[in-house]
């Protein structure tokens, strides 16, 4: 077990493989066959490439303001790719790895922050909440849910993901011991980028740790190197079968590094160092798995030009569909609102529909 | 000095530091970034972070905690990042500022400011646009204030950190850098409770506050070219509301159009509307009329514009309650 081996009141923290890709550790390596090997990698460009994109649109005006995910790609992905259909997730706002992960189109998703509606709708059978946007809200929903499938009788997990200025919230607070008091068969993932906007984690917790916090809450706590995306998949696993055989919730903090401003209105250098940014730009994700995957002869310059086009045109296939899909009729604004339309807000629906002379 | 809504604001922030040391701002963001809309941006370095401290990510703790400063003797002024967030933060406001006077017999007040900005039609993302103050109109103990201009914004705000009450000030982001005015230099306030009257008319009355004021300007100089006189009202403060004010201009002009941009049902339009069926129903030449966001969550910004009231759609409520 990762949570006996690894104490992070200590400062404890998995890690798999070393910044150059080297495997440190050969006795955690998660079980994946080659091909999982190289999924995992597609899904971290795609990741990356779809950000890249997405920031780009915003500098043009064709996309509005945006959360950028550049440096988190292997706890996105990694936290995201030991769910199974059955499971369910509640992310927050920055995990565009964990949309892509289970399936999410990336045009759906690059609609939601080009503000059109359409990007509200979770497609069928995908079993994820849309993300939240008020900080730590969706973490005691999740924990709700698995208490619902324990309760129901179901053999699921539920991840819920947020950042560490949530672990401020009361919200944080409240779901955990929640879900320690009941055993609820949940895994919290932080992804401690260490900033919160402006606010750096030694202003928001006094804690050594996040995950220690798990300690006060009951349950196991485990720090991990968010840049790894092998030991994101390990811990995120191991604590997602711990859930689903009833061994209750598990807090694990990905140590990672926001690379872009908070959002695209955000100015990051006025409150961090050039120094910190470059830093942590050598501890890229990416780079690191690509040169374990090229040590174990995965991975070749053949293969990634085919992903890097594969990828590429997959991400223009989304912009595509995304600017031609219109914005939400006035129909779609109104009828969403309750199950059945309230009489008077069809009449406000018809005013407004006279109003703008059935422009819309 | 030509200032934007924002500036003022910053402006009267550290005017009021500087003038009494029992002030503190305390919110996420408001340090060394200086908030998220430069609100408070300079103050960290000039007054130190003691005084303008950043936060955790915490809007229960931070009113919480500005309460109990208040307790001994200081002035905090909280900054909620947006009122879309000032949710976890509703039962301190409610349960505890806004009641706290009442449960001591008068021994104790809360004289805390909260600042946010609030309002839609800067296509914003979810959450960062709605109008939910008639939620907090609704509480006894709490005031309310909304300015519409920056020499309103530093003035309010002024006159609400001197207050002994909890104020609510909602800084609507649609006027932050909408346009600069000349701003007194000195320390100015403009009292609390007391409405003004914007544009005088004779006609109707239009009755509105924070980025309405400005629409509802331009919808009454249109409609004095077709020969209709509207007396524009900014009521600044909605709760405690100046109801002599509301009262007074309708006894004369006979017609209310109430214009807001929250949603209409139970919104503070129909506060405004049952004042006037109480007290002036014998003045009134036409039904009271309310422009205002239909019963729907904000829209993401591409259909913002269906939600949003413009100077069109005032400018019909007036033709509609000219020629009832
Ligand atoms: C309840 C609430 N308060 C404030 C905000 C404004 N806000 C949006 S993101 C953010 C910082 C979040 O930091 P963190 O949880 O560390 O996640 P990160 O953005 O670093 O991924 C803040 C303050 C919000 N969305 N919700």
């Amino acid at each position: 077990m990762l949570t006996d081996a690894f104490d992070a009141a200590r400062g404890e923290r998995v890690g798999i493989l070393d910044p150059d890709g080297r495997v440190l550790r050969p006795d955690l390596l998660p079980a994946l066959t080659p091909d999982d090997l190289r999924r995992v990698l597609a899904l971290m460009i795609l990741t990356r490439e779809a950000d890249r994109k997405a920031l780009l649109l915003q500098r043009q005006g064709r996309l509005g303001t945006f959360a950028s995910s550049l440096g988190h790609e292997a706890c996105q992905v990694g936290s995201a790719f030991g769910l199974r259909a059955e499971d369910w997730a509640f992310p927050y706002f920055r995990d565009m790895g964990l949309y892509l992960t289970v399936g999410y189109p990336l045009a759906t998703y690059y609609h939601y922050w080009m503000g059109n509606e359409a990007g509200f709708r979770t497609p069928d059978g995908l079993n994820l909440f849309p993300f939240a946007i008020p900080v730590a809200s969706q973490i005691p929903q999740a924990v709700g849910a698995a208490l619902a499938a324990k309760h129901l009788g179901k053999p699921l997990a539920v991840l819920t993901t947020f950042g560490d200025g949530a672990t401020s919230e009361g919200d944080f607070h409240e779901g955990l011991n929640f879900a320690g008091v009941h055993r609820a068969p949940v895994v919290f993932v932080c992804y401690n980028n260490q900033w919160a906007i402006s606010t750096p984690i030694s202003r928001q917790t006094a804690s050594a740790s996040i995950a220690q916090k798990a300690a006060a809450y009951g349950f196991p706590g485990l720090a991990v190197d968010g840049n790894d995306v092998l030991a994101m998949i390990a811990a995120v696993r191991e604590a997602l079968d711990r859930a689903r055989s009833g061994g209750g919730p598990t807090l694990i903090e990905a140590f990672t590094y926001r690379m872009s401003h908070h959002t695209t209105s955000d100015d990051a250098s006025r409150y961090r160092s050039r120094e910190e940014v470059e830093t942590w730009e050598r501890r890229d994700p990416l780079a690191r798995f690509r040169a374990y995957l090229a040590a174990q002869g995965y991975w070749d310059q053949d293969f990634e030009g085919r992903l890097g086009a594969e990828t590429g045109a997959r991400i223009e296939a989304a912009v595509a569909e995304a600017e031609k899909t219109p914005p939400a009729s006035l129909e779609d604004l109104f009828v969403f609102t309750y199950k059945e339309i309230p009489a008077r807000l069809a009449a406000q629906l018809a005013e407004r529909k006279m109003q703008l002379g059935g422009a819309r | 000095m030509n200032l934007n809504m924002v500036q003022a604001i910053n402006q009267a922030l550290a005017q009021a530091l500087a003038a009494d040391e029992r002030v503190v701002l305390l919110g996420e963001d408001i340090g060394p970034d200086g908030g998220v809309f430069r609100a408070t941006e300079g103050l960290s370095e000039r007054f130190g972070t003691d005084r303008v401290m950043d936060t955790p990510l915490a809007e229960s703790g931070l009113v919480g905690a500005a309460i109990g400063m208040a307790a001994l003797g200081l002035k905090p002024v909280a900054e909620i990042q947006f009122l879309g967030f000032i949710y976890p933060a509703f039962n301190q406001i409610v349960s505890h500022a806004a009641r706290l006077r009442n449960r001591t017999r008068g021994r104790f007040g809360a004289p805390i400011v909260i600042r946010t900005p609030y309002g839609a039609g800067v296509g914003a993302l979810e959450h960062h646009s709605e109008s939910t103050e008639a939620l907090f109109c609704q509480i006894p103990g709490l005031t309310v204030v909304v300015p519409s201009s920056p020499v309103e914004a530093k003035g309010l705000l002024l006159a609400s950190i001197r207050s002994e009450d909890p104020v609510l000030f909602l800084e609507p982001t649609r006027l932050y850098r909408a346009g600069k005015e000349e701003v007194p230099e000195a320390a100015y306030e403009i009292p609390l409770r007391r409405a003004r009257i914007v544009r005088p008319g004779a006609d109707l009355t239009i009755l509105a506050w924070g980025a309405m004021i400005p629409i509802s300007l331009q919808a009454a100089e249109e409609a004095a070219a077709a020969g209709h006189s509207a007396e524009v009202i900014d009521l600044r403060t909605l709760s405690p509301m100046d109801e002599e004010a509301v009262l007074a201009s309708v006894r004369k002009t006979g017609r209310a159009l109430i214009v807001h941009e929250a949603p209409r049902a139970f919104g503070a339009g129909a506060e405004i509307a049952a004042l006037l069926a109480e007290s002036a129903l014998l003045h009134l030449k036409a039904p009271v009329l309310r422009v205002t966001a239909p019963d729907i969550t904000v829209p993401l910004a591409k259909s913002e514009a269906a939600y949003y009231v413009d100077a069109g759609r005032i400018g019909a409520g007036i033709t509609r309650l000219m020629e009832f």
